[in-house]
């Protein structure tokens, strides 16, 4: 095992542990608190509020790829030329966007509470992945195009057989960059009462504990680092494999 | 084949644009929507009013006149430069009019009464827009003159808040009441993305240097860097308030000079510790590009170690770390926002007081300055990255 995936293994060991018993951890918590404090959030269960903060951004990222996939698919087909260039404006005025702003921007529009925050997150999410969908489409070696056009591929066989796959670690940058971006816009959420692990840092900012924010930052500290990690590790596996299959 | 002679006899500006369709249909659901609202005060839910009620009699018909004609220009495939035209004039006419509109909706000595722009307002200035967006893209305008257009419109909105046209809009309402407020959070937003960048420059670039130099450290670097960047603001902020409270208590003088757990110091340094990654990675990319020849001719010339890197190297790889840099400040623009949440000040004060108040004009005074900025910064070192590379 290398020195990488043990301290990967101890990360995991020890936020799943925080996660299931944080009275064992009263102790290096109680450091932090004054005197009276609580010493472990205690307005909610941390598991319960990890999950519901993971299955927002996992909703959202999805549906975000989807829509983005989707939409970069389109406007990179003959038929959608028309559309790339403000496309490709977009997806980088868009970024300009602090992700704040967008959520701030939501309420109005869908009220308090989960819904928001899930809007914004989507929203936000759409721009970095269609940005690399657009890259990954426009940029595939041409004579692999030529290739799959003279073997008689059809468009949506090429589509399919030769372009997602070969654009696709692209996109799963993509991917990585919105997941990270919505697990900290996900936390900010907490402000417009979407129920997130932001609830715990702010309660601890709200009330002076700072036992209560250095859970919270570090639960969603280790979850983004974890997860950027694992979708790496994903891209690098299939750069690897696309590697091999040109090598032949 | 009957269309395609069709075709060939229209004159090519008489058929129909895609992207237009897609565009007047967001004007159209625009003109449909209501175009202001009027509230009893900051709180309530307001009343719909339509562009009819907001400018009465012939400037309303006028006004409606040149937004379908935008869409018409929209629809069609007349020059780029009609539609710029059109596009431009109807975004001055719709920010200009909102204006009026406001002062024309408002009852007379009525100070809890506010009229905010609806969502007709924005889906119009959106549709116009992307048009002009679409336009400006295919035009592929200079750095020069893009920046232009950037002072243009800054003299523009400069002078519709100097000339009070906008005083009767909630969200100058909401400066008036904290024009100080406003002002001291905006220094205080600028103080923390420019000294935040400033010191990321002094620190990445000769660390990038030094990464690229020794590759054993490169990857440790970059790793760590990227750990950093990966942790969501909030977390950094709120990680950083037990060490920097334990340096306000040990290290004597430093609580003199403003460090403390929460406020502007913890802030500045998260913000600091996010632009490392895009400076110094940049900053190795950027010298790992600079071709062999040009460092070989700089040693034959017998350039020193320091004088290559100073003289040659780092001017040849400054466009890609100039672009590292237009990331972490257009980047640390937004992320100042958050640092109101342990009170460090910035647009994001007003942001987060609106929300707790539920006075939506109140998160406009810290959203729309805060993306103004970023935009703006995202414009000119775009820019300068362009010109000089």
């Amino acid at each position: 095992m290398t020195i990488g995936n043990l301290i990967r293994l101890l990360v995991l060991a020890v936020l799943i542990a925080l996660l299931m018993r944080p009275d064992l951890f009263a102790g290096f918590f109680a450091l932090f608190a004054k005197p009276g404090q609580p010493v472990i959030y205690n307005q909610g269960n941390l598991l319960a509020i990890t999950i519901s903060h993971l299955l927002i951004v996992a909703i959202a990222v999805l549906g975000s790829t989807m829509v983005a996939v989707g939409l970069g698919i389109l406007v990179t087909r003959p038929a959608g030329a028309e559309f790339l260039p403000l496309s490709r404006a977009i997806a980088n005025i868009g970024q300009t966007f602090p992700p704040v702003a967008v959520l701030a921007l939501a309420v109005p529009v869908l009220g308090f509470g989960t819904g928001p925050t899930l809007v914004a997150l989507f929203l936000y999410g759409l721009l970095p992945v269609f940005e690399n969908t657009l890259t990954g489409f426009t940029n595939l070696p041409p004579r692999v195009m030529e290739a799959a056009r003279g073997a008689g591929m059809t468009g949506r066989q090429r589509l399919l057989q030769v372009e997602l796959p070969l654009a696709l670690p692209v996109i799963l940058a993509g991917i990585r960059i919105s997941t990270v971006i919505a697990l900290a816009t996900a936390t900010i959420g907490s402000t417009v009462a979407a129920r997130t692990l932001g609830e715990v840092i702010i309660a601890g900012l709200l009330t002076g504990n700072t036992a209560f924010v250095l859970q919270g930052g570090l639960i969603v500290g280790a979850l983004a680092v974890l997860i950027y990690d694992a979708l790496s590790g994903l891209e690098r596996l299939l750069m690897a494999r696309q590697g091999r299959g040109v090598a032949r | 084949m009957t269309d395609v002679t069709n075709l060939r006899d229209r004159p090519a500006w008489l058929t129909l644009d895609k992207l237009g369709v897609l565009i007047a249909l967001i004007a159209v659901a625009g003109l449909a929507l209501p175009f202001a609202l009027l509230k009893a005060n900051r709180i309530v839910p307001g009343e719909a009013r339509g562009i009819l009620d907001g400018l009465p009699g012939g400037p309303g018909f006028l006004f409606l006149a040149l937004l379908i004609a935008c869409i018409l220009a929209a629809l069609l495939r007349v020059p780029n430069l009609v539609k710029l035209g059109a596009s431009a004039t109807a975004l001055l006419a719709l920010f200009l009019l909102i204006g009026v509109a406001a002062s024309n909706l408002m009852p007379p000595e009525n100070n809890y009464a506010r009229v905010s722009p609806s969502s007709g307002f924005w889906l119009l200035v959106f549709a116009n827009s992307l048009m002009l967006a679409d336009v400006l893209t295919r035009l592929r305008l200079g750095p020069w003159i893009r920046i232009g257009i950037l002072l243009g419109v800054c003299v523009v909105v400069t002078l519709l808040l100097w000339s009070g046209s906008w005083n009767d809009l909630s969200i100058l309402q909401e400066y008036a009441t904290r024009s100080r407020a406003f002002w001291q959070e905006a220094r205080t937003h600028i103080l923390l993305t420019f000294g935040s960048v400033a010191a990321a420059i002094l620190v990445g670039i000769p660390m990038g240097v030094l990464c690229y130099r020794r590759k054993a450290l490169r990857a440790a670097v970059l790793n760590v860097l990227n750990i950093v960047q990966t942790i969501p603001s909030i977390a950094l902020f709120g990680l950083l308030i037990a060490p920097m409270a334990w340096i306000a208590a040990t290290i004597p003088g430093a609580s003199a000079i403003g460090i403390s757990g929460i406020g502007t110091a913890p802030a500045l340094v998260a913000l600091f510790a996010y632009s490392l990654l895009p400076v110094v990675s940049n900053t190795v990319v950027g010298l790992l590009g600079v071709s062999a020849a040009a460092v070989d001719a700089a040693r034959g010339m017998g350039m020193t170690r320091r004088q290559r890197m100073l003289g040659v190297e780092l001017p040849l790889a400054f466009p890609v770390i100039l672009t590292g840099i237009r990331i972490v400040l257009v980047q640390n623009i937004g992320l100042a926002t958050i640092a109101a949440l342990i009170g460090g000040g910035g647009f994001g004060v007003f942001v987060f007081q609106g929300i707790g108040q539920t006075a939506m004009d109140l998160v406009l005074l810290g959203a729309v300055p805060t993306v103004a900025l970023a935009f703006a910064a995202a414009v000119v070192l775009d820019a300068v990255v362009e010109m000089i590379s």
